[in-house]
């Protein structure tokens, strides 16, 4: 990581030819132009979107998975695993069938007779959040299951008994007992998704950058090295901070524990 | 339970979420139009034809399978000797060394990517499949480290103070003892690594010398263009690959452990 650093301070000269020097060009660059905050701001936005609605999505089936009684669990847990084993681009791009001009959806209206010609719904920041999401919804309910299969399963019971009423169990006892993986499954979903580039680029529009395309154009595409360099460093403080924040006011001691 | 079957029908809607496109893809494999979208117009395998004599995709096949092969072999190998020196000894500096192998994980990848890349730069040496290699293997180390640690942890160490006190070296008692024990956990590792390594596109793009392509670049390239068919095809067979080959593993391991007892 400190060559990122110490090669941010050179200076891009011409196409994949750098010179060494010391000189903050490009970080005065980064600081001071309107298109990096952009890209910082929208990696933000896009990544607490992502992180919200994948919590949202992911809570109830991990619960459902740790309190079912279902003789086939294993086959749900199972499910859940499969798709990591599955092409992160494949799934990416079968939302192309789904959204896409010839995609399900296009295709449905058609037969229904809602639409003559194909509705472009690609291509816009909420296919891009779907993939995200897509991809990264197993990674929280995983997180999540952990810490819910951990409570004692009495708790909840014992609650109902002292007089709760069934929400009253579950917000009470349940819900702040699986706060870690909660809080583990939201942090590896923000940090993933502020650190991809891949998914933009195939299911985003022109306008749907992250600052991982800056990295990506800076880098495969200008062969601007120093410039590639001050991004990801960047990227990374960035990042990082979110992490030691985040940590500070959940304990680091839990986030370990959900790696276990 | 009312509450209880709403939970369930959203449980079930979610699977459907995730599962439904990779449904549609497998399907839209056998789709004999020539597009790779909707409606389909009939069943054929002309696309697995046409997959199999692209001679593009059945390099970069070649490639991508070379790699992840070597990634397994390196990251294991390297996961083992980690997992028994952080589960079996104690040393300065341990605590330090297991933050060190975890961070990768945290890290995001199109960092990772750019300061290899960079110090290699910083060393003149050319992109090459060394480097993926390498590359790879960094990334997959983790998840090995992470998978044989767990199960060394549940080997009880009586079994090889058993076996040194019969007599064996250290080295035969790895060999004849713990390793046999921990093979389960091995060889889940090194299927991980191989996923892992097969499955890479964000890093890879950033290290893949020219001219180079493994399967996901390959279909990244494609993707430029349109979805064809051949690219539904191709995650079929991709799918087949690295789902396939674990659950194989998994059901042929549980019948042979079955056998025994």
């Amino acid at each position: 990581m400190a060559f990122i650093l110490v090669y941010s301070f050179y200076e891009n000269v011409d196409l994949a030819v750098d010179r060494v020097t010391f000189q903050f060009g490009n970080w005065q660059e980064v600081m001071t132009d309107g298109y990096y905050h952009t890209a910082i701001w929208k990696t933000l936005r896009l990544s607490v979107i992502v992180t919200v609605l994948a919590a949202i999505l992911g809570y109830i089936p991990a619960y459902f998975i740790a309190m079912t009684k279902f003789r086939d669990k294993w086959l749900l847990l199972l499910l859940l695993i499969l798709p990591f084993w599955i092409s992160f681009i494949i799934r990416t791009l079968s939302w192309i069938h789904i959204f896409g001009n010839q995609g399900a959806l296009n295709g449905l209206f058609r037969l229904l007779g809602l639409t003559d010609a194909p509705l472009s719904l690609m291509y816009n920041e909420f296919t891009v959040i779907i993939g995200f999401i897509h991809v990264f919804l197993p990674y929280m309910i995983l997180n999540i299951y952990v810490s819910l299969e951990g409570i004692d399963e009495n708790l909840e019971p014992a609650a109902r008994t002292l007089g709760a009423t069934p929400w009253q169990a579950f917000r009470e006892v349940t819900l702040p007992l699986s706060m870690p993986g909660l809080a583990a499954g939201c942090l590896l979903v923000f940090v993933l998704t502020g650190g991809s580039y891949v998914t933009p680029l195939i299911l985003g529009g022109p306008g749907d950058f992250l600052f991982g395309n800056l990295i990506y154009d800076a880098v495969v595409s200008e062969l601007n090295w120093p410039m590639g360099a001050t991004l990801s460093f960047t990227l990374l403080f960035l990042l990082g901070l979110v992490v030691v924040l985040y940590s500070r006011l959940m304990g680091l001691n839990q986030l370990s524990k959900a790696f276990r | 339970m009312r509450v209880w079957s709403l939970l369930k029908t959203y449980t079930v809607m979610v699977y459907i979420f995730m599962f439904a496109p990779i449904l549609v893809v497998l399907l839209l494999a056998f789709n004999s139009s020539q597009f790779g979208g909707f409606p389909i117009e009939g069943f054929s395998l002309r696309w697995f034809v046409k997959l199999y004599e692209n001679d593009a995709i059945t390099r970069a096949f070649r490639t991508s399978l070379m790699l992840g092969a070597l990634t397994a072999i390196i990251s294991t190998t390297l996961g083992i000797l980690a997992a028994l020196a952080l589960v079996r000894y104690e040393f300065r500096g341990k605590d330090l060394i297991t933050t060190f192998l975890i961070t990768p994980v945290l890290v995001p990848e199109t960092v990772l990517a750019v300061g290899l890349l960079i110090f290699l730069r910083w060393l003149h040496m050319p992109r090459s499949f060394g480097l993926l290699l390498l590359g790879h293997s960094i990334i997959a180390l983790p998840f090995v480290v992470l998978v044989v640690q767990a199960r060394l942890t549940g080997i009880r160490r009586d079994y090889e103070e058993a076996a040194q006190s019969l007599g064996a070296s250290p080295l035969q008692t790895f060999f004849q003892v713990t390793f046999p024990l921990m093979l389960p956990a091995v060889f889940a590792g090194a299927l991980f690594a191989f996923t892992i390594s097969f499955d890479n596109i964000t890093a890879t793009v950033f290290w893949r010398p020219s001219g180079m392509e493994t399967v996901p670049t390959q279909i990244f390239g494609m993707l430029r263009n349109s979805v064809s068919p051949e690219i539904n095809a191709l995650g079929f067979v991709m799918i087949c690959i690295t789902v396939g080959v674990p659950l194989l593993a998994g059901m042929l391991a549980r019948y042979f452990s079955r056998k025994k007892i």
